[in-house]
């Protein structure tokens, strides 16, 4: 049995990832904003099988209540076997180029808040020896397209502040694990002009993240196809690139 | 990022553009923007209604398919309390290990909570149990006027009753309680035996029904003269021992619709002899998983894309018993000789155990169903068909209907009435518009 920590569990990837281990009876602490749809969420994984669920409303950019979360989850899991951060925006490009004030509080809530809650989880698998961290970024932290760079800079710093970790954590036998997702069909994404044939189901995606955190996976495109996606596109001249508008 | 939806038939040809959203607490607000945008809406599960019953008026359909929560399970009373857009094999999935099964189940175990209610669908075990909505304990519908109301027999009764087999209209289903059976086994003893003509298949089902929680036949309905009404008989029933399994089989998918329909008399003459002679004229015992005996085309995922682009209508219709072996013999002989129709006929008879809902199909007597690929003279043939099942005091069923004519339709549900003075104003199909006016 499991004991897995989520952050963002109202997130559509989030939860078909926790579906899946509620079949295998995990028992969860669940962190999200709203407390309502928090609460839908697991009741919904009791009843696919989940041992026990203890639902807990934060908002992450509160970064003060960060520890005090921690501290009521390992009272409730004692040890945290699977800590999956999942939560985020997608925040609107053109706006945060003319608010600086929405810019960086975007930033706060895909970047900052992440490093956050990262380093209080590294000292606690630190001590424990074991467990998994998985971190969800995107395919956008690869590079900086025009179309969306906040976010895809804020992606970026945790994608990168997990590398390091991840080569920190290694010695004391903590697997880290960086998700990048593509275009997933999830509230986050509707409406989006997405091209159809490239967007993934989150059950997909949380297909993959479970078999990449059972195979201890340092980087994880999901779908796999947007490995060789983000080579080409990383690969295009900067004299090309800052003339599309990717 | 806006998916078009169809109906399982493709006919008629209407794209619905999908309304998605995520949680219960929306569904008011989805409402109501999506009325004052467009007039109107319609809730739309997981595409399973065959004719213009699940189709908007306004072409904007709400998309339930993501209300895909439960609730609350109880394994001790084998009740699953579920949101909506859950589907049957989400349930069964869940059920099965832990040895119960859905007292009522469709032919297809992709259709959602919601939609089963809406048509009151019901299943091979239908003279043992009835509806789906004999087995419905409450449920939550929200409409645009009142929002969430909790409907039972006992709160609510008028909803409950016209929501049960109320195709959507009386107001957006956002969860629902179901009574589930004990089973022992996910496994099912089946028994099969030929019949060669109508007057055995209804000396057989005489006989055999109330031995049996599940009883169907196949019909071949091109042969003729001597063949004529030939076919094979089904019963089945939950085995005693055996494994809770969920059935994962290999499920294979017909990728894209082809230009014209696979489905015409040469492959279908073909096909019927083939089942046919592959089943041996004497009563044979085999045991068979659930999925096989419930679902088998479940397992060719996409199977109305075989209709070709034109896609297909199916008629189904039941016959109240006083005239059913006559008219469904009038009704197979013109169906063979306009030499259409398809491999997907089923005959069975239904029980007298009647539903809570006001507009549910079935009737005591029997039902014929099949399908036939889209062509102008389906028409025809079907005014044809109509007429016999209208003198015999039958009906047809809306969940697979794309033609039925507004007075056959009043005269044969005379509820209607009631359904259409509870509908949600904000509610209407391209049926019910069709069949009402």
């Amino acid at each position: 049995m499991k004991r897995v920590l989520i952050i963002g569990a109202t997130s559509a990837i989030a939860t078909a990832c926790a579906r899946m281990w509620a079949e295998r009876g995990a028992e969860f602490f669940l962190v999200s904003r709203n407390k309502e749809k928090l609460e839908q969420t697991g009741a919904d994984l009791m009843a696919r099988g989940a041992t026990a669920t203890t639902c807990y409303s934060m908002d992450v950019s509160d970064f003060s209540s960060h520890v005090k979360m921690l501290t009521q989850c390992l009272a409730a899991l004692k040890q945290i076997d699977i800590a999956l951060i999942a939560h985020g925006t997608l925040p609107n490009q053109q706006l945060c180029e003319q608010d600086v004030e929405m810019a960086l509080r975007e930033f706060t809530i895909n970047g900052t808040s992440v490093i956050s809650l990262l380093t209080l989880l590294a000292k606690q698998f630190e001590t424990q020896h074991c467990g998994t961290l998985a971190v969800i970024s995107s395919v956008a932290g690869d590079r900086g397209r025009p179309s969306n760079y906040l976010y895809g800079t804020a992606k970026a710093a945790v994608s990168t502040f997990c590398e390091g970790l991840s080569a920190r954590l290694y010695k004391a036998g903590v697997h880290v694990i960086d998700i990048k997702p593509g275009f997933v069909d999830t509230p986050m994404t509707q409406g989006l002009p997405l091209p159809a044939a490239l967007i993934a189901k989150p059950e997909q995606v949380a297909k993959r993240i479970i078999k990449g955190i059972e195979e201890k996976t340092t980087i994880l495109y999901a779908p796999g196809f947007w490995k060789a996606i983000m080579l080409i596109i990383k690969l295009i001249p900067h004299f090309i690139f800052k003339r599309t508008n990717l | 990022m806006s998916e078009l939806l169809y109906s399982w038939g493709k006919y008629p040809y209407a794209p619905q553009t999908a309304h998605t959203f995520h949680w219960r607490s929306e569904l008011q607000n989805q409402i109501t923007r999506l009325t004052d945008a467009y007039g109107s809406t319609l809730p739309y599960g997981n595409g399973r209604s065959y004719g213009d019953s699940c189709l908007a008026i306004s072409s904007q359909a709400l998309h339930m398919r993501s209300l895909d929560r439960f609730i609350h399970v109880d394994w001790q009373k084998g009740t699953v309390l579920a949101e909506a857009g859950v589907t049957l094999a989400e349930i069964l999935a869940l059920a099965i290990p832990h040895g119960w099964f859905l007292c009522v189940t469709p032919g297809t175990q992709f259709a959602t909570l919601g939609g089963a209610i809406a048509n009151d669908v019901h299943g091979k075990n239908h003279h043992m149990r009835g509806t789906f909505g004999n087995h419905i304990r409450r449920f939550g519908l929200v409409r645009s006027d009142q929002g969430m109301l909790t409907c039972s027999l006992t709160e609510n009764s008028d909803l409950y009753a016209s929501t049960i087999g109320g195709l959507g209209l009386t107001g957006i289903i956002a969860w629902t309680e179901i009574q589930l059976m004990p089973i022992s086994s996910s496994q099912i003893d089946t028994s099969v035996v030929r019949f060669s003509n109508l007057a055995e298949f209804f000396t057989l089902s005489a006989e055999l029904d109330h031995q049996h929680e599940y009883s169907v036949a196949w019909i071949d309905c091109l042969a003729k003269d001597n063949n004529a009404g030939r076919g094979v008989f089904i019963v089945g029933d939950h085995a005693t021992y055996g494994p809770l399994e969920i059935e994962t089989h290999h499920k294979m998918s017909i990728p894209l619709t082809p230009c014209f329909s696979l489905i015409n008399n040469l492959s279908l003459r073909a096909f019927n002899e083939t089942y046919w002679r592959f089943h041996p004229p004497k009563q044979t015992f085999k045991r068979s998983s659930y999925d096989s005996f419930f679902y088998p085309l479940d397992s060719l995922l996409h199977w109305n894309r075989i209709y070709g682009r034109k896609g297909f209508q199916q008629y189904q219709c039941v016959i109240p018993d006083a005239a059913a072996e006559s008219a469904t013999k009038e009704l197979l002989k013109i169906i063979a000789k306009s030499g259409q129709g398809s491999f997907l006929a089923v005959l069975k008879r239904c029980g007298n155990i009647a539903s809570p809902g006001l507009m549910s199909f079935p009737l005591p007597g029997t039902s014929l169903a099949l399908d036939f690929p889209q062509n102008p003279s389906l028409a025809a043939l079907f005014d044809r068909l109509d007429k016999i099942v209208h003198e015999a005091g039958g009906r047809l069923y809306p969940a697979k209907d794309a033609h039925m004519n507004g007075i056959d339709f009043r005269k044969a549900y005379p509820a209607w009435e009631k359904l259409e003075a509870l509908r949600d104003p904000s509610l209407m199909s391209r049926f019910w518009k069709r069949v009402i006016l």
